[in-house]
């Protein structure tokens, strides 16, 4: 490319040396690489520190100030009042509810992702593998509000899930099901198992891909080799397989708890009216405006992903990434 | 290795694969059915007939235009905030060792790493703090800054790959920085640019979570849907712009895989 580059645009073989500003502010950078570098840097870094750094502190602060609550002003004064308001049962039980939440959906995405990834890095060669890989991404792509879309019109009591389900004679499963406390509800599109399966639907990609990249580095022979020694294939996954794969499924597992903990679209969308930490932290600086509470909220999921991270460290999980 | 390849996958292990990707990809082919029904008032299955007048109804309605274009306008000024804060700051990282140098990595990363919600409320706590008003600008500001890491991620890549010896050849022929950037640094790391751009295209075309605090009153065409999906109006028209948002943010990840697909580290995993 580069050559075709340089053939279409025919110079001298020396270039001469082009003078003026330009020529010494090229000179500069050559003589002193370290002012190019502080140069390239300084307006990524700027944007990042000021934006998004500020930002995050900003939250911090915010977090420590508290909210008059006959005025509904912020009192912009330092005060661990906000935090003891989180620590009231109701907030807890918001809290207990998303991390319960996070797990279960971690825990089902790497058991349907397990597969794909194993088939994608294994079996799947040439055309089927760029197959696997444009079917994994596009729905990773594809627009999140349209995914929660389509699964509120798969879910709807009038929607394409009821009618399969009579078809097969199976609706008295499902009204079974949903006459379950808790898991339970009118219809899917109002349980907590209709926002477990579209959280499970939505970060599915995420949790595939690191699965995926961890399988790849397994090489064949070692699969073959443990079954050669008389292991069933069962003993294969337990001991050779599933260790390998480990650090990319807990380098999975941070994309899928991670989003989980912050969402509150799809657990409004689809969901009963129990509150999960994201959708506190909406109603809370929006309807409530109390964005105290909304800020010391927020440092919930950072100070569950914090410890989570370390966890994941220790387990080698970023070399997956 | 050599055996790798020519044995075949148990049955089982197909039969899960494949209904794996079943369950990511019916739910979007849905979409594409509902677009065509006749019910207005639900979302009954099956269709109880088949239309297309409902493209005609979304065709002539101002808000849908209104939020297309401000979605279209952000997503073109945060892509190229993205791609010239990206660029620098890969070429900065892939050129040289310096001290810090995880700590820009980790910088760029972070945006998209924490959840949304939190990088949406620390933007709306800090406008709050330094009172600004919500504006156009104020969704671009964040946009851009999770926008920087697909441009930066595919370019660290392209950059790996490109040797540094042709930049001294450059040199010794004479060449300026600025001519050997024109000459043979852009050339070569063009397509993948093209890439990330489109990525990010393609992220802020469809972030509603951050946008949500960062609004204000404007509608991008996400917010739009989310209203819809909240506060049903008109479910036949939100069926068909859920249909063309789909194929629109569908094509920049083609491209995109196509323009990298030779070895790179492909576009798109770093999502």
């Amino acid at each position: 490319m580069t050559v075709a580059a340089l053939n279409s645009n025919p110079a001298p073989a020396i270039l001469p040396g082009s003078g003026g500003v330009r020529g010494s502010l090229s000179d500069l950078f050559w003589r002193r690489p370290k002012l190019l570098l502080l140069l390239m840097l300084l307006p990524p870094v700027l944007w990042l520190g000021i934006v998004y750094i500020g930002s995050l502190f900003a939250l911090l602060l915010q977090s420590f100030f508290s909210i008059d609550e006959f005025s509904g002003l912020i009192n912009r004064q330092f005060t661990l009042k906000t935090y003891g308001d989180l620590l009231q049962a109701a907030n807890l039980d918001i809290i207990l509810r998303t991390v319960t939440m996070a797990a279960l959906v971690t825990f089902v995405s790497a058991i349907i992702a397990f597969p794909i990834a194993y088939y994608a890095a294994r079996y799947a060669r040439g055309r089927w593998k760029a197959l696997f890989y444009l079917g994994i991404m596009l729905p990773l792509w594809s627009s999140y509000l349209v995914k929660i879309y389509a699964w509120k019109l798969i879910l709807a009591k009038e929607g394409i899930l009821t009618w399969l389900l009579a078809k097969l004679h199976l609706l008295w499963l499902l009204d079974g099901w949903l006459s379950l406390p808790v898991v339970g509800g009118n219809s899917l599109s109002v349980s907590s198992t209709g926002t477990f399966i579209v959280f499970v639907y939505v970060w599915l990609p995420f949790m595939i891909l690191p699965v995926q990249a961890a399988l790849e580095r397994v090489p064949g022979n070692l699969v073959e080799a443990s079954s050669d020694l008389g292991a069933s294939p069962g003993q294969t996954f337990r001991n050779v397989l599933f260790p390998l794969a480990l650090p990319g499924i807990v380098a999975g597992s941070i994309f899928t708890f991670s989003l989980t903990l912050g969402d509150y679209i799809i657990p409004q969308i689809i969901g009963t009216s129990r509150l999960f930490i994201g959708q506190a932290v909406y109603s809370q600086q929006g309807t409530a405006g109390n964005i105290p509470l909304a800020a010391a909220f927020t440092v919930v999921p950072i100070v569950i992903m914090g410890f989570y991270l370390w966890g994941a460290k220790r387990m080698g999980a970023f070399d997956a990434l | 290795m050599r055996s790798d390849g020519s044995s075949s996958a148990p049955l089982g292990l197909k039969v899960a694969a494949a209904c794996g990707l079943l369950f990511l990809h019916l739910p979007i082919l849905l979409i594409f059915i509902y677009a065509f029904t006749t019910e207005e008032r639900s979302f009954v299955w099956p269709p109880p007939g088949l239309t297309t007048q409902w493209f005609a109804v979304t065709w002539n309605r101002p808000d849908v235009w209104e939020a297309l274009s401000l979605s279209v306008r952000v997503a073109a000024i945060s892509t190229l905030v993205a791609l010239v804060l990206g660029t620098l700051c890969a070429a900065a990282v892939s050129r040289t060792r310096f001290f810090g140098r995880e700590t820009i990595s980790l910088l760029v990363i972070l945006p998209i790493a924490l959840p949304g919600i939190i990088t949406g409320i620390a933007l709306r706590s800090a406008f709050s703090l330094a009172e600004i008003p919500f504006s156009f600008w104020t969704i671009v500001l964040g946009h851009a800054t999770f926008c920087v890491v697909v441009v930066y991620n595919n370019a660290v890549a392209r950059l790996r790959r490109t040797s540094g010896s042709m930049i001294e050849a450059s040199m010794d022929l004479g060449a300026d920085g600025f001519q050997t950037f024109r000459h043979v640094v852009l050339p070569n790391i063009a397509t993948a640019l093209l890439a990330g751009g489109m990525l990010a295209f393609a992220l802020s075309f469809d972030e509603v979570i951050v946008t949500t605090f960062t609004a204000g009153q404007q509608q991008t065409l996400p917010i739009w849907m989310l209203e819809e999906l909240i506060r049903p109006r008109q479910r036949p028209v939100t069926n068909v712009v859920a249909m063309v948002v789909v194929l629109v943010t569908l094509l920049p990840i083609l491209v995109a895989y196509y323009l990298t697909q030779n070895g790179d580290q492909i576009a798109g995993s770093g999502k």
